[in-house]
């Protein structure tokens, strides 16, 4: 699949990055602030579902505790930058700060396979949320100065170039060596070994990359907020956003996190308008149907559509 | 000393609902190989049920079990009917996967389905004998919750011997060792993924009823619980009831005493150093096979 799917992929590589580039005159044009939060929005859950999507979609470990390594980001990157150490370095050490963690995390939790990493990094995360959250309760704002100096262009922009990041970071890793044997390893760990994979040398590389770019995130989420709960940005919603987009989409793809993450947030916050109390009852449920409905995601239910339309006129 | 003794035995009678809980989420989890990430919403719903029923009929609380566990077996058919039996139909390995995304999108409507029908507020059962308290040797316990554990522990144990001795017992842990060799050899498979989803249900709604007597239910308990759960199936490994049920012992009695050595706010992160330790000792748990 991936030789053929490599020039597919990089079809797909230059749309989403032109769409992106086109983005980028959003602001001249368009001066209404609740369009570029929205946009804000995607851009910030493309980066987040592409994160999820190395470690998951391409080394194959379901790691749950996504969250932490946002949160972790988010944390040390707002810390730093309120203290006066600029955006891009705090942002950087956030996504030092978190990709360190997670290689220390990692060695432990790769013992586990399966089911059972699963498990352990979502409790892992977790933990890390409640003991953020007992020590620091209390809520973080920004100094005056900062909110009168708030400029939601920078942060778009910001969110922009994330994103971009993003994507081009998957697309160097899905076609290299180390994203080949990542890719082995998520077909069959044992075989990969046995043909000369460092399994857990390339796991830990794809965790350190995920929570790196998550770090990231979580960066440009502390530097958008004026006020939040330190806690909040280790929520578990992160990781379930971020695995549900990358799900609905296509998981171990390039396009899919991008595509799903698009259709997530347009129907979240179209139902939470249309559908105030009822919305997120209304969400589950057509989450559940698309789910059992398109198990392999937006990306596999178009190729087989397109598998459909081209068999037809032979039958 | 003592207040460590204290919170020690107020540890244990929490770990034992810990241990409870872990069960079903464990005994779905070891059959279908599906990780039912809804399980702590289940327990939830089976809390409101106990609620609703003793405050409409005036039953007993712990005599309220008999409606909530038919109940919430009832519901465990339909869940799997509905959702999780078209799970079971893929490959193990997506199977986790769809199986997560199914119970982060149940999660997400029970939670809200609960907080649109019965509010956000915090309720618990309350009874004219709620408050006795048992004095041993200058340690107070609470007499509900020796009740509470003494409930867990008699249901776990029916549990290990419906699992022992019943015929589909044996056929639901057949199913869990080796499906295949256990369709070849006669075994009704998908009749026993059904029971095993049911009983999981069952075993919810049971710990739901007892967290709503012994502390409180409200629309949001639902994550926490699962990840007790979770941390307690990952402790203690799959395959013994009885071994889960010492896993939530164990888990609630470090809560007690880390929350006592170093504060409450640093509680959860002993919680986490015994995790990764057992985790690195023994990847299977410590009672897993």
């Amino acid at each position: 699949m991936s030789v053929l799917g490599a020039r597919h992929e990089r079809r797909w590589a230059i749309g989403i990055l032109a769409g992106l580039g086109a983005l980028a005159f959003l602001p001249l044009l368009v001066r209404r602030d609740d369009v570029l939060n929205f946009i804000f929005l995607i851009l910030l859950s493309i980066t987040l579902a592409q994160s999820w999507n190395i470690v998951a979609g391409y080394a194959g470990q379901v790691n749950l505790g996504h969250a932490a390594f946002f949160g972790l980001g988010a944390l040390v990157a707002r810390t730093l930058w309120i203290r006066g150490v600029p955006i891009l370095v705090a942002m950087a050490a956030g996504a030092a700060v978190a990709a360190a963690f997670a290689l220390v995390i990692g060695a432990p939790a790769f013992r586990l396979r399966g089911a059972y990493f699963a498990i352990g990094t979502l409790a892992l995360g977790e933990i890390l949320r409640t003991t953020v959250g007992n020590v620091l309760p209390e809520i973080s704002t920004l100094p005056a100065a900062s909110i009168a100096g708030y400029r939601l262009t920078h942060r778009y922009y910001l969110a922009l170039a994330l994103a971009a990041v993003s994507v081009l970071a998957v697309a160097a890793l899905a076609g290299s060596r180390i994203g080949l044997g990542m890719q082995a390893i998520r077909e069959d760990e044992d075989a990969a070994e046995a043909s000369g994979v460092g399994a857990l040398r390339l796991k830990l590389t794809a965790l350190a990359l995920s929570t790196g770019l998550a770090g990231l995130a979580g960066g440009l989420f502390g530097f958008y907020h004026i006020s939040y709960y330190p806690s909040h940005a280790f929520s578990p919603t992160w990781t379930f956003d971020a695995l549900l987009m990358t799900f609905i989409g296509g998981v171990g793809t390039l396009h899919g996190p991008v595509l799903g993450a698009i259709l997530y947030i347009v129907l979240k916050e179209y139902l939470a308008v249309q559908w105030v109390d009822f919305h997120l009852l209304i969400f589950g449920a057509l989450f559940i149907a698309i789910v059992l409905l398109l198990p392999g995601g937006l990306v596999q239910a178009a190729a087989r559509g397109r598998g459909l339309l081209a068999r037809r006129p032979r039958a | 000393m003592r207040i460590l003794a204290q919170q020690l035995i107020l540890g244990l009678m929490l770990g034992g609902l810990y241990g409870l809980a872990a069960a079903g989420l464990s005994l779905v989890f070891g059959v279908l190989k599906v990780l039912n990430v809804a399980h702590g919403e289940l327990i939830m719903l089976g809390g409101y049920a106990a609620f609703f029923v003793v405050a409409l009929s005036g039953l007993d609380p712990f005599a309220s079990l008999l409606l909530v566990l038919p109940l919430s077996l009832l519901l465990g058919v339909v869940l799997y009917a509905g959702l999780f039996g078209f799970v079971v139909r893929a490959h193990e390995e997506t199977r986790v996967k769809n199986s997560l995304l199914i119970g982060f999108g149940l999660a997400l409507a029970l939670h809200a389905l609960a907080v649109r029908l019965w509010t956000a507020d915090e309720r618990s059962i309350i009874t004219p004998y709620g408050g006795s308290v048992l004095r041993v040797g200058g340690l107070s316990i609470p007499l509900m919750r020796v009740l509470i554990l003494a409930l867990a522990l008699a249901l776990i144990g029916i549990l290990h011997v419906l699992l022992t001795r019943w015929r589909w017992g044996k056929a639901i842990r057949a199913t869990a060792e080796d499906w295949e060799a256990a369709l070849l050899s006669g075994i009704d498979v998908r009749r026993a993924y059904l029971l095993a989803f049911a009983l999981g249900t069952a075993l919810a709604g049971a710990a739901g009823t007892l967290v709503a007597i012994g502390y409180s239910v409200s629309p949001s308990i639902g994550l926490e619980w699962t990840l007790k759960a979770l941390i307690v199936v990952v402790l203690a490994g799959l395959g013994s009831m009885i071994g889960t049920f010492v896993g939530g012992l164990v888990l609630g009695a470090a809560e007690a005493v880390s929350a006592y050595t170093f504060g409450g706010p640093y509680r959860e992160v002993v919680g986490l150093v015994i995790f990764v330790i057992v985790l690195v000792a023994r990847p299977r748990g410590l009672f897993g096979r």
